[in-house]
């Protein structure tokens, strides 16, 4: 029997000629990450070894993009372990504020994941990076603290669903609008335990940007990764960033899935979920008048140059509404500056937004935007949980940075066809 | 392994969020995370949970973020055992890791109802609803995994070269 691509990438990584769905491997790990609230937690784990030392100082990465710049003491604290850490352990890639970003823009955009690897994260969307062909898996931070000392990690190897894409997105349609449109489809569990394997004559429509969205959601369905069939674009994206040789390994013809699911791009609508599931998403007909308190357009989902550029498409000589707190955050500082010298920072201040240094901050909740009871907020990002965002009684609902600009300038969840149209 | 405790019963899609909400994530100390556990699906959880007790849940218990501060802060409050319908896949190898007992168990965790005497011998698969007199049956757990449980969580396991 055949292998998908992620059964493939596992089976070399545990020196294995096949693997099958179920069984329980020990894999090499190509990539280990953390933040400043999952490391510290790791770094104790950690500890607890017999003078343990770090696999590969060139294979462990921490970023502090959580609660850094430091929102408190404690927060403080957390940074300063994980910094003493990796100079304790000449950790190569530690990214402290000044050269972070937020963690799963900045990966990649380093070069740090290419085609082929198996990578884990101390943080549920380190999916992400199936978008340029790797395996890679959020997990706690004991196994980010184990993957640090062996290089290793265990996996019961996962079933597939696949995702079959056709067609076109139409305009003002993104990844963000597919992957939500996907999770209200098969669930907030629907891929629970499994891969989403994305592949199709539509990919060749799908920018890296949305690809990179798509997958950083795969865990929003429950599922253990996403992943994209490798091609140009993917190969042009890991070379511009000065990634490793990527390794292409693509799906047997006879491959068993779970399921194949065919999206047509072309029939995809500007997307919104609705509190307090992700997969509560609705299109415009079914949305209504909603007044908003806040948007927010960054985040590890959407907080990409291509999506501050859609968003300052819509709001370029336009005023954000009375009332509505408008927030940008660039992902990382090399976006950050990006946006500066194409203008888009100047089109966000004047609409009467504000723009911060890269974090993830409010999208859980942190920090840089917390709602008070009754708020509701259009936000780019990816969970519309309880609290989510702050208090218990306020409400997020998740949308595309297209959506979020549209909505900003109307105070109410709005289309961008609505504005642009 | 045995357990025995009350029942404190909770719906589908608990999410990590809920369970230790991301203020608190500025520290990793375990009985600082117990005190907020649950605070923002159950304010009365901390107050009323009992060491021993049993979390029983629906579907997808534990979903979203991978922070091991959500299991640390269920263990740490005193819970002895989650019995859910299912789990979501980081929150469940979290709770492996760190060695608080966890079962999937569909018909337990439907016929368990808030406040049940609860009685679980996991070695033999079998979970008892003293309350109701009901018996259910549960899947042990892997090989590997049980060694990992068995050496004390994953970090000790390496210790003791289980994994190398």
């Amino acid at each position: 029997m055949g292998m998908t691509m992620t059964q493939k990438i596992l089976a070399a990584h545990a020196g294995l000629d096949s693997v099958q769905a179920g069984q329980l491997i020990l894999a090499n790990l190509d990539l280990v990450l953390g933040n400043d609230i999952t490391s510290p937690v790791a770094i104790k784990e950690f500890a607890k070894l017999n003078k343990p030392e770090v696999f590969d100082k060139d294979k462990v990465t921490m970023v502090m993009d959580h609660f850094a710049p430091n929102k408190d003491i404690k927060a403080a604290e957390q940074c300063r372990m994980c910094r003493n850490f990796c100079s304790e352990h000449n950790v190569t890639h530690f990214y402290d504020v000044g050269k972070m970003g937020i963690e799963h823009a900045l990966l990649p955009e380093k070069g740090l994941v290419s085609a082929g690897f198996c990578v884990i994260g101390a943080d549920s969307h380190t999916c992400t990076y199936g978008a340029l062909g790797a395996f890679s898996t959020g997990v706690g931070s004991t196994d980010m603290a184990c993957g640090m000392a062996v290089g290793k990690a265990w996996f019961k190897v996962p079933s597939a669903i696949k995702f079959n894409l056709t067609g076109k997105l139409p305009r003002y349609v993104s990844g963000k609008d597919v992957i939500l449109h996907i999770i209200g489809m098969i669930g907030v569990d629907g891929a629970l335990y499994r891969s989403m394997e994305f592949t199709g004559e539509g990919l060749s429509s799908l920018s890296m940007a949305d690809r990179l969205c798509i997958a950083n959601m795969a865990i929003e369905a429950g599922a253990k990764n996403g992943i994209f069939e490798v091609d140009d674009i993917t190969l042009d994206y890991i070379k511009e960033h000065g990634g490793a040789e990527p390794v292409i390994y693509k799906a047997d013809d006879d491959a068993e899935y779970d399921e194949v699911i065919n999206i047509d791009l072309s029939a995809i609508e500007p997307t919104v979920a609705f509190p307090h599931l992700p997969e509560n998403a609705r299109t415009f007909g079914q949305i209504g008048n909603i007044k908003i308190d806040q948007v927010v357009i960054g985040s590890c989902t959407n907080g990409r140059l291509e999506d501050l550029q859609a968003a300052a498409e819509i709001m370029k000589g336009r005023k954000c509404a009375e009332n509505v707190r408008v927030i940008v955050i660039p992902a990382t500082q090399q976006i950050y500056l990006d946006a500066m010298e194409q203008g888009l920072l100047k089109i966000f201040i004047e609409s009467g937004a504000v723009v911060s240094t890269p974090t993830c901050g409010p999208c859980l909740g942190g920090y840089m935007g917390i709602l008070a009871a009754g708020e509701r907020a259009v936000t780019t990002t990816n969970r519309n949980f309880v609290g989510r965002m702050g208090h218990v009684e306020s409400e997020v609902y998740l949308a595309s940075p297209a959506v979020a600009a549209a909505s900003a300038l109307t105070g109410k969840i709005t289309s961008p066809l609505e504005v642009m149209e | 392994m045995k357990y025995t405790g009350n029942a404190i019963k909770y719906g589908d899609n608990v999410d990590t969020d809920v369970i230790i909400p991301a203020r608190y994530l500025n520290t990793s100390d375990h009985a600082e995370l117990a005190s907020h556990c649950m605070e923002d699906i159950d304010k009365t959880f901390v107050n009323r949970v009992k060491a021993g007790d049993i979390m029983a849940a629906g579907q997808n218990f534990g979903c979203g973020s991978s922070r091991e501060h959500a299991p640390i802060a269920i263990k740490a409050s005193g819970i002895s055992l989650v019995i859910a319908k299912s789990f979501a896949r980081i929150f469940y190898r979290n709770a492996i890791n760190i060695g608080l007992a966890i079962v999937e168990c569909p018909e337990a965790a439907e016929g368990i109802s808030e406040g049940d005497i609860v009685e679980a011998d996991l070695d033999n698969g079998i979970i008892r609803n003293i309350t109701t007199g009901m018996e259910y049956r549960t899947a042990p757990f892997p090989e590997f995994i049980q060694k990992i449980i068995a050496n004390g969580g994953l970090m000790d396991s390496i210790a003791k070269g289980i994994i190398e």
